[in-house]
């Protein structure tokens, strides 16, 4: 298999698994949230913010998986 | 690269160098936004009245519920006064860096080297040293801060932790993920511009007339966002940093 198709293969697969993780991740935080939110309407300002902190260090990670991938792919 | 028509670059075009150091474009645009921050700031301290017009009350606001909500997080309005024009400092400057990138001119005004367009002005959010540098500047401030308030032993007591070897691998751990905090910022930062920019590329090279619009303005959203996200960071960060150690409290 010569380099450049192994590339290829490499930074799809890690872009493609790599996100996988965090957006369930993700799904479960908002999941939590919505949850809280709906049994405590009131306290929905503090919940969202929380929620907001909680999805960026998923995300973070899934963003980690991309660049790795671009990494493959350009460098 | 190669042969393909998508022209994505990870490294900043370095456009020359100033006594030895290369001067890169994300740097120039970087100045561009510094310099444009402290002219506002100039400007708008001469403009500053006792009765205040439209634009000083909207200003005024904005500062005001800031550090409020940065009084409510660190329980003390002294200490929040402290930080207050660090974390506002970080906030503005990457708001402006990532907003300012969907001027008309960044990216495509440029200098050409034979076929090659080299730009003269670059995202410096989607520059690695940019925000390596950003995330050295929050780390030292979050330690620092973490020291001052507790002193050197208590502070160190966090991660140096004697009493028990299950507390000694503990405190070895959160050492690790404090270090880690230099990764995690930079390459949040990094990696949401970044990606957001090669997908705005890619869209403009498939259907450039009115597809990209609506991505724009998700990329703007996500501009806006990581600004906050990293100046809330930083602040939850020192405020963890502030704590007392683990055995002191009731968990």
């Amino acid at each position: 298999m010569e380099l450049e198709s192994a590339r290829l293969i490499g930074m799809a697969l890690a872009a493609g698994l790599g996100v996988l993780g965090p957006a369930i991740g993700i799904g479960l935080i908002g999941n939590g949230a919505m949850q809280a939110i709906g049994r405590n309407p009131e306290a929905s300002g503090k919940i969202a913010s929380n929620m907001i902190l909680a999805i960026v260090f998923a995300e973070a990670l899934g963003i980690l998986a991309i660049v790795v991938s671009f990494i493959i792919k350009f460098v | 690269m190669h042969e393909s028509s998508i022209h994505v670059v990870l490294k900043a075009e370095q456009l020359g160098t100033l006594f030895g150091l290369p001067i890169t474009n994300s740097l120039l645009m970087s100045w561009l936004v510094v310099i444009l921050l402290s002219g506002f700031a100039v400007f708008f301290r001469h403009t500053i009245k006792l009765i205040p017009g439209k634009l000083q009350t909207s200003i005024e606001w904005v500062f005001g519920s800031a550090l409020d909500y940065i009084a409510q997080v660190l329980e003390s309005k002294k200490l929040a006064q402290r930080f207050f024009p660090f974390l506002a400092t970080i906030f503005l400057f990457i708001l402006l860096a990532n907003v300012l990138k969907f001027f008309p001119g960044v990216g495509s005004v440029g200098i050409y080297h034979g076929a090659e367009l080299l730009p003269l002005l670059h995202a410096p959010s989607a520059d690695l040293n940019f925000t390596l540098a950003l995330a050295f500047i929050a780390f030292f401030t979050i330690e620092i801060a973490g020291l001052a308030a507790l002193g050197f032993f208590k502070y160190s007591a966090k991660y140096v932790n004697l009493t028990s070897p299950i507390n000694f691998i503990v405190g070895i751990i959160e050492f690790i993920s404090n270090v880690g905090r230099l990764i995690s910022f930079s390459f949040r930062l990094f990696g949401n511009i970044f990606a957001g920019k090669v997908m705005l590329v890619v869209i403009a090279a498939f259907a450039p007339y009115v597809i990209p619009v609506p991505f724009i303005l998700f990329e703007v959203f996500i501009g806006v966002i990581q600004a906050l996200v990293f100046a809330m960071l930083s602040l939850f960060f020192i405020k963890l940093a502030m704590m007392a150690p683990h055995g002191a409290e009731a968990h």
